[in-house]
Order: structure tokens, then C-alpha cells, then sequence
């Protein structure tokens, strides 16, 4: 992948993203399916992180999955909105502090939500420019709910 | 009322400059249809058969007469001098040109309106009864939360992609007329034996393909756990609602497969983890929010001033009137007054530009300068004096407005049908015409009483159908329009859903059709009894008789 957006910009990947479910894993630094890594494969050459499909449980994950120094979810279409809550209770619920990665059908529309649940790097869908995308993070400057960004409570308006 | 702060107006504002980038990137070729329609459909922009619709929110129902001023303005200058109040208090622009919504958008922000979230698979406006702060029988104001609802709901990150739509309805009063059992999530005002506010929450309802009514999921949940208690619900709703089938997407669809009781117990899984946390709501904020809907300084005043009475006694046309289009209010001497959008030959709802100017004018002449939308799809000024009640009666039969049928027959509820709406079967608008043409003999109208009268173009209910007393739904036979006729439905405190009475009609033969089971209702009826009540007890079987003889 070479079309991440981190920390607000658009910046070359290190990690390669495994959408098999099964065949020899190549070098460098993986991101698995969830099963894979529970089935007890990991990176042969390099990091390991595995990514989570919208009926993946992130509540049941173990301490070795939280562990990870990246976690990603998978949107398979945009309008596919189960990933928000999955890494909202990632980051909520299961306290994990590593980086959250949104891959699969991410467009520019859904970074500032995604940016508010708790997501921090985003790759970009293959045929869509990354630096337009990183632009929509500055879409808002307030909002009215609490989320994982703004968690301050500061009544309604935070 | 409530007003804009500085956040609210930074939002809008910036949600207005994204919509014209997403705007631009579509007519630029950059976004394809399919990657357009649910970025426009969540600002309330439908393509139906003719041209683009624009949906705007009437938050609760609220309006100022200077936000009317501008959708007057709006309607005459990028649309063609009309609009269209929904039965979710919303209103409809059925002409702008694509390009120009932006710009629509940016004028109803400078009034502090929006079309967020008025359509798409997200949280949709929330609405409330029209009479709300003035009704005589409200336990609690409804609006301070209604407007924490919208709060929370507007561009809420974690539920802008739900397997479908979600309506929210607030109750404050004993006679439910915010139609909380059909929607998705219901709130009804309480307070419990220890005098703390708090809701009773119902899920599931919902009209559509699949009419079901709500159920409770809670008894009752203290008010500052209101958001953090959404937020579970809409979570568990979000990770296992079904998104295979849009048919079978609704939150009610999911309630009924894992029961009432199996739902509750993932909420409250989930509950427990939010409670308490920085979605609670302080005392300050809850405080903060009820300042805004204060009541006006009412005049300390005599109920039936002299004159009042006199001019009833005179007119009976305006006695008529009073009647039916004005409704106790808490305030002694004043009245609700519901200004018609049922004339005859006009489609239910439709308002001309002059009309909403006229109207924006008695708010500010006769009243605090507030008008409300009801679900009825009618225009109400919420407090004006029983002195004034002549002047204005005069004023709006004028402008077309005092159509006395509040409640009645041909105080239709109707969807826009096949004259507009591309997913129709049939249209509504001609039947609601041909219904009210039948039942304009006055005295006969009033002789009949409350009927509640609800028609959709189809199945998707947009007309409520379900909930008429007499329900009117278009089908399709062989590609020619007929209508099925539903009798018990009802919405309020003992919400129904109403029951076939058997094969569809031709469209010529809908109103005659009414005529013969109202002939029934004379026939059958109780001293005393409203039509409703007359269906509960003597059931369908004397109306199909007659419907079919
Ligand atoms: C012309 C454009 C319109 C289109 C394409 C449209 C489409 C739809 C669809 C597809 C549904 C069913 C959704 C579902 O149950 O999942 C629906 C429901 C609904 N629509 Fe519309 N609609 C339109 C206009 C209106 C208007 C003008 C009104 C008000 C008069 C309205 C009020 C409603 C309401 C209240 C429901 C909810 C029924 C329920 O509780 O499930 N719609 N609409
Ligand atoms: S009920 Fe059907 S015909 Fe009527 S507006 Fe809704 S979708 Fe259109």
C-alpha cells in the first residue's frame, strides 16, 4: 500500500496488508487476517498486525491480539459502517493505545468520523488520492458529541 | 427557542463548505453516482422523477418567523414558489437545480437551519409534538432533550453508516402525539416516584414494508443517562443489525430476532461500560438547554373575553373554526391555533411562498414570533390571544389557511405519491382530492367527527398509512394503479396498526368506497363514539360488508 494517510499527511507504508485467508506469507512487516494470527501464523520476516472484518469481535480479542503495534479494520464498502463501532470499543473498551489503521473502501468522506472513533492512519483506496483525502481531516473544527477525540465532557458541546 | 452558539455555527458552516466540495467532485466526475448518493442523501438530497428534492430539518418542529421568511425566499428563488412540510417535520424543495443546493444550504445556514441528516442510513431529524411547552396536558417540556438529541445525532462519527435510517421521537405529555410506538427508538418523558425525570425508551417500531409497533426496553432511565444509553442502543444496532437485505435492515428487524429481552441485555452489556462516562449529562448542561425554551411573558389574561364569545355567537362559520383549528393552551386566554395545509385542491401540506410569508407575519403580529410543524403536515402559531382570534381568522381564510377540518375527515395525511416520488405504485395526491371533494359538505364533515385519514403512494408508508384511522395504500396491478383500504390504525397512547379490509379499488372508486363505510359508521355508531372507537368495537366485518356489497 502507498496511499497511507498518518498523522495528517500522506506518508510511504511500511506494512503490507494480507487479504488471504491462507498461501505463503511473503517478507517485510504484515498485517493478517484476524484468523490467520489466531491460528498462530506470524510474519516470517518482520512485524506482525492483523486486521479485523466488520463481524470480527473485537471484545473477544486476547492480550496478544491488543499487544500488536497496529490493529486495522477493514471496510469492505464505505457505506459499511460496523468498523466505526469496532474501533471505537478497540479504543474504548480495550484501552488499545497502538496505531488504528482504517484499510479497504476509505475515502475521503469518511476520515473525520473515522479520525473522531478513533482511527489514526488511513490507506486511502488504491485509485484515490491520499493528499485530497488527508485534506478532509481539517473538514471540521468542533463537534457536538463526546467521541474517543473528544472525550473531556464538557457538557454536550466539547 | 433555541439559538445557535458558536460550535453549532462552525458545524453547519463546515458542513455546508464539505457538502459543496462533495457537490463540485460529482459534477467534476471525481465521485460516480453510486459514491454521491449517500453523501447527498445524508444532507437530505433525494433524485426523484423529476427533479432533485431537497430535504430540510424543522428540528422538532421549531421555526422562527424569520427562518419561515427564508424558506419563503428560498422557495421563490431556486424552486418554484412552493414547498412541502412532511410527516416528520421536516419540509421539501421539490425543484432546486443540484448546483445551486450548496448555496441553498449556505443561506438556511445563516438562519440556523440544515438539511443534515434528513435522509441516508443515519440518525434523522428528531421530532416531537407540535404542541410541545404550551400543550395543557404536557409532564415535561420535551424540547430541551429533543434539542440535546439533535446534538448528539448531528454528525454523530460512530452511526453515520447504519444499516439503515433511525428516527427518534420525544414525548412530554400524557396523550402521545409524537408517534413514539413506530419509531425506532421512542422516548417517553416520566418522572418516577422520587419526582426525577427520566424516559421510558421503546425500540423497534416502524411503519414501512414491515409495520411493527415498538416495544419498551427500559421502564425508565434517569434523564442524564439519556446519551450514553443512545449510544448503546445505536451501537448494538450498528455491529448486528442486518445489512445483507434493506428490507430487513430496520432496528425493528433485529428486536424481533433476538426478542425484546435478548436486545435489552445487549444494550445493557454495552451500557455498562458507557454509563457514567463523559456522555453523561450534568445538571448544567440539562439546565443549560431547558433555558432556552422558557415561556414567553404571557399577559395575565381572562379566558373568553367578551368579544371573543360575541363574534363566536355572530359567525358561526368562525365559531366552526375556533373549534376545530384551536386548542387549549396552559396559558389562560390564549390558544394553539393549527393554520390548515388541507384545502381542497391543494396537496396535502404544500405551502406557497406567500403563505409562509403571511404566517411568519401573524407570529410576529399576533404571537412571540414562533410557529411549529406538526406531523400532520400543518402549520401551527402556538400562542395567540383569544382577543386576536377574529383578526386573524379573517387573515388566513384570506390567504387559504383557515380550512376549518383539523381532526376531520380531509385533514389528509398524504405522501407526494406518483406525481412525484419515483418508487410509487400509485399516486396519492388525486385520491386525497377526490376524498376531500366527497366530504365538503361542512355540516356532514363535522357530523362525522375525528377521522384520521393517512394515504401512501406505496408500501414504504411515507404517508403513514398504517396508523389511519382509515388507511390508504397505493399498489400495482398489472401495472395499473389501485388502492388498498385499511380501517383501526391510530397512532397516540393506544397505537394500532389498521387491518385490510380486503381487495384493492380503482382509483375512481376510493372516495365512494369511504363514503359506503362511513355510512356505516353513521349507521353504527354509538352516542358520543368517534369513528376509531366505533372500528374497535363492532371490528371490520360491518365496514367490509358494506365496502364490498
Ligand atoms: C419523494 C421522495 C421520497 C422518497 C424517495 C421516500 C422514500 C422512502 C422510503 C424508501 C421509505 C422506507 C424506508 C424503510 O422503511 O426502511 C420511506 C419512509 C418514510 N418516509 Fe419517505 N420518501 C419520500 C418522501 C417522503 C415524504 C414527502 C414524506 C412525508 C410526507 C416522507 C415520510 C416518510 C416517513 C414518515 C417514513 C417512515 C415510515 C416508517 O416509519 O418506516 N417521505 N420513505
Ligand atoms: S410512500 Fe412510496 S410513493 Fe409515497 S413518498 Fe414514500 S416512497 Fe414515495
Amino acid at each position: 500500500m502507498h496511499n497511507l494517510v498518518k498523522e495528517g499527511v500522506p506518508v510511504e507504508d511500511a506494512w503490507q496488508l494480507v487479504r488471504e485467508g491462507e498461501g505463503e506469507l511473503p517478507a517485510g512487516d504484515l498485517i493478517l487476517p484476524l484468523a490467520r494470527f489466531l491460528a498462530g501464523e506470524r510474519a516470517p520476516q518482520g512485524r506482525t498486525a492483523v486486521w479485523f472484518a466488520p463481524d470480527d469481535d473485537p471484545l473477544a480479542a486476547a492480550a496478544d491480539v491488543l499487544a500488536l503495534p497496529l490493529l486495522a479494520v477493514d471496510f469492505p464498502a464505505f457505506t459499511d459502517g460496523r468498523g466505526y463501532s469496532i474501533g471505537r470499543l478497540l479504543r474504548e473498551r480495550r484501552a488499545f493505545a497502538g496505531e488504528l489503521r482504517a484499510v479497504g473502501d476509505v475515502q475521503r468522506d469518511q476520515l473525520h468520523f473515522l479520525h473522531q472513533v478513533g482511527f489514526d492512519s488511513f490507506a486511502i483506496r488504491a485509485d484515490l488520492s491520499a493528499a485530497d483525502a488527508a485534506g478532509a481531516l481539517a473538514d471540521f473544527s468542533a463537534g457536538c458529541q463526546t467521541s474517543w477525540r473528544r472525550r473531556q465532557g464538557r457538557g454536550l458541546h466539547v | 427557542m433555541y439559538r445557535y452558539d458558536e460550535v453549532d455555527r462552525r458545524v453547519v458552516a463546515e458542513r455546508v463548505e464539505q457538502f459543496r466540495g462533495q457537490t463540485q467532485r460529482f459534477l467534476a466526475g471525481q465521485l460516480s453516482e453510486d459514491e454521491f448518493r449517500p453523501l447527498r442523501l445524508m444532507n437530505g438530497l433525494y433524485v426523484q422523477r423529476h427533479a432533485p428534492m431537497l430535504r430540510v430539518a424543522i428540528p422538532y418542529g421549531h421555526l422562527r418567523s424569520g427562518q419561515l421568511r427564508t424558506l419563503a425566499d428560498i422557495a421563490r428563488r431556486y424552486d418554484r414558489g412552493y414547498a412541502h412540510f412532511t410527516t416528520r417535520q421536516n419540509i421539501q424543495f421539490n425543484w432546486p437545480a443540484l448546483e445551486t443546493v450548496p448555496d441553498i444550504l449556505a443561506e438556511l445556514a445563516e438562519v440556523e437551519m440544515h438539511a443534515i441528516q434528513t435522509s441516508g442510513n443515519c440518525v434523522r431529524n428528531t421530532t416531537t409534538d407540535a404542541f410541545a411547552g404550551v400543550a395543557a396536558d404536557e409532564l415535561a417540556d420535551p424540547r430541551p432533550w429533543c434539542e440535546i438529541v439533535r446534538q448528539w445525532s448531528t454528525l454523530h462519527p460512530e452511526f453515520a453508516y447504519l444499516p439503515r435510517k433511525f428516527k427518534i421521537a420525544v414525548s412530554g405529555s400524557a396523550e402521545d402525539r409524537a408517534a413514539t410506538w413506530v419509531h425506532d427508538i421512542g422516548l417517553q418523558l416520566r418522572k418516577n416516584d422520587a419526582g426525577e425525570t427520566g424516559f421510558r425508551v421503546l425500540v423497534g417500531g416502524g411503519l414501512g414494508r414491515t409495520p411493527i409497533i415498538g416495544e419498551e426496553v427500559c421502564a425508565f432511565l434517569p434523564a442524564r443517562h439519556l446519551l450514553t444509553y443512545l449510544d448503546a442502543v445505536l451501537r448494538v444496532y450498528n455491529r448486528f443489525g442486518r445489512r445483507d437485505n434493506k428490507y430487513k435492515a430496520r432496528i425493528k428487524i433485529l428486536v424481533k430476532a433476538l426478542t425484546v429481552e435478548g436486545f435489552a441485555a445487549k444494550v445493557d452489556e454495552e451500557w455498562r461500560h458507557l454509563k457514567d462516562g463523559a456522555g453523561t449529562l450534568a445538571d448544567a448542561d440539562v439546565a443549560h438547554y431547558a433555558s432556552f425554551f422558557v415561556d414567553p411573558a404571557y399577559d395575565t389574561l381572562e379566558p373568553n373575553p367578551a368579544d371573543f364569545v360575541r363574534a363566536q355567537a355572530e359567525s358561526p362559520a368562525f365559531a366552526r373554526w375556533v373549534g376545530r383549528n384551536t386548542r387549549p393552551h396552559k396559558a389562560p386566554g390564549y390558544r394553539s391555533v393549527t393554520l390548515s395545509l388541507k384545502k381542497t385542491g391543494v396537496p396535502p401540506g404544500d405551502i406557497s411562498a406567500a403563505q409562509m410569508d403571511a404566517a411568519a407575519s401573524w407570529a410576529d403580529r399576533f404571537g412571540y414570533g414562533e410557529l411549529r410543524v406538526s406531523h400532520e403536515q400543518n402549520l401551527i402559531l402556538p400562542d395567540v390571544r383569544e382577543a386576536d382570534l377574529f383578526e386573524l381568522w379573517q387573515l388566513a381564510r384570506e390567504a387559504g389557511f383557515a380550512t376549518p377540518n383539523i381532526g376531520l375527515l380531509t385533514d389528509i395525511v398524504c405522501c407526494p405519491g406518483g406525481d412525484f416520488c419515483a418508487l410509487a405504485n400509485a399516486k396519492s395526491i388525486p385520491v386525497a382530492e377526490a376524498i376531500q371533494r366527497r366530504f365538503e359538505d361542512a355540516d356532514y364533515l363535522h357530523d362525522l367527527g375525528e377521522i384520521e385519514c393517512n394515504i401512501s403512494g406505496c408500501i414504504n408508508a411515507c404517508g403513514h398509512h398504517h396508523i389511519g384511522h382509515i388507511g390508504v395504500l397505493g399498489v400495482d396491478k398489472n401495472g395499473e394503479e389501485w388502492y388498498q383500504i385499511t380501517l383501526g390504525g391510530s397512532q397516540g397512547n393506544e397505537a394500532s396498526l389498521g387491518k385490510v379490509i380486503g381487495p384493492s379499488f380503482a382509483q375512481e372508486r376510493v372516495a365512494e368506497v369511504f363514503g359506503r363505510i362511513l355510512d356505516v359508521y353513521v349507521r353504527d355508531r354509538l352516542a358520543g363514539e368517534r369513528f376509531i372507537e366505533t372500528v374497535r368495537r363492532v371490528g371490520i366485518t360491518p365496514f367490509k360488508e358494506a365496502a364490498y356489497a
